[in-house]
């Protein structure tokens, strides 16, 4: 199953500066799996080391938020879109 | 309220709106709003709401103008290099709109100060750099019952929401529950930032509060708004109220404002 995964602004450096890419997985710990084994590194960027979604990022299966889903047993469909969204400061600086 | 002839025709594209009118310019004109942060985001927002006369605008920067601000905080400019960033966006807002009451805060808001500070607003809006902060903020906002319109921004991309966890919806920590850990998120001042992208997310703050003000639209509460300036892509995903918040869930355990490392909101020591 081909799912578009965003990658936010702050991860690009470890996709080559690729704002979208094309991953397999079923579920969403899936595709983190097939993201991991294509980016090394965007894991732990994105999930504890138990694997739970870190509590300052959040992923979103098109407009949804997985935490109100199945979290990372959320089911996905070919042509979803994952969207990776760190909580950002920048404001005043 | 009466309005001068001066400002019936300060405000005439305003009041010819059928969703504004005589009586939305009014509350308007009574409406106080506080703005943390005279920066990036603050810069046009200040002066849009001021242009816009909200009555009553509260300032909030303990920093001072400093040379390389002016690539995106339009509020200040080359002239006020070295005075307090509050006091420079007062400057400003006076020479645009004399009807606005600019009241300036200079000093560091803490969990000691900071609900007593925003209690006599209407609508607080976000336009701080760093996640004690906005966490901060976001507690005393939910305390004090007031909407809290949440704007940042890094690099290219900018972030978007209202929050009113004393209502029906979430709040900043639905969203995300906890500050990240120091070192894993880098700044603006690490990371850089698109100046102009600063007026995007700012006016769009601007634009949310006056919204919130007049209680017309669809606001942003259960929303939140991402925008990638380099795509041009506005997307909006859906924030849910967490029944499990600390702040504001069923079994909320936050019952006081928590400083989180930087023990305060130091305005002063947070950029430069």
């Amino acid at each position: 199953m081909a799912v578009k995964v965003r990658i936010p602004t702050p991860l690009r450096k470890l996709t080559g500066g690729a704002d979208e890419v094309s991953v397999e997985g079923s579920t969403v710990a899936e595709v983190i799996e097939d993201l991991e084994k294509n980016y090394p590194g965007i894991r732990e960027r994105i999930c504890e080391e138990d694997g739970r979604l870190r509590r300052f990022v959040n992923l979103y299966v098109n407009d949804e938020d997985i935490r109100f889903k199945d979290n990372m047993n959320t089911a996905l469909k070919d042509g979803d879109e994952l969207s990776i969204v760190p909580a950002i400061a920048g404001g005043r600086s | 309220m009466d309005f001068t002839e001066e400002q019936i025709e300060r405000y005439s594209r305003h009041i010819i709106l059928p969703e504004v009118g005589g009586k939305g310019q009014a509350r308007l004109l009574q409406s106080k709003v506080f703005v943390l942060g005279a920066g990036g985001l603050g810069s046009p927002a200040l002066m849009y709401l001021a242009a816009a006369g909200v009555g009553t605008i509260g300032v909030a920067d303990g920093d001072h103008v400093d040379l390389s601000n002016l690539q995106r905080q339009i509020i200040h400019n080359n002239n006020r290099i070295g005075v307090h960033k509050a006091v420079s966006a007062r400057k400003t807002i006076e020479e645009l709109n004399p009807d606005v009451n600019v009241v300036t805060y200079e000093e560091r808001l803490t969990a000691d100060n900071i609900r007593e500070v925003i209690r006599d607003y209407d609508v607080v809006l976000d336009g701080s750099d760093n996640f004690p902060t906005r966490f901060l903020m976001n507690d005393a906002a939910f305390f004090e019952k007031k909407p809290l319109v949440s704007g940042s921004m890094f690099r290219f991309e900018g972030q978007l929401s209202v929050f009113k966890g004393h209502e029906d919806y979430p709040c900043y920590r639905c969203l995300y529950p906890e500050p990240p850990p120091k070192g894993l998120v880098p700044s603006c001042q690490e990371a850089g930032v698109l100046g102009a992208l600063a007026g995007v997310i700012g006016v769009l703050q601007a634009v949310e509060t006056i919204k919130e003000i007049l209680g017309i639209g669809e606001g942003l509460a259960g929303n939140l708004l991402i925008f990638d300036s380099l795509k041009m892509s506005f997307r909006k995903v859906k924030v849910r109220k967490d029944p499990e918040c600390a702040l504001c869930g069923e079994k909320a355990t936050i019952k006081e404002l928590v400083a989180y490392e930087d023990a305060v909101c130091d305005l002063r020591t947070a950029t430069k």
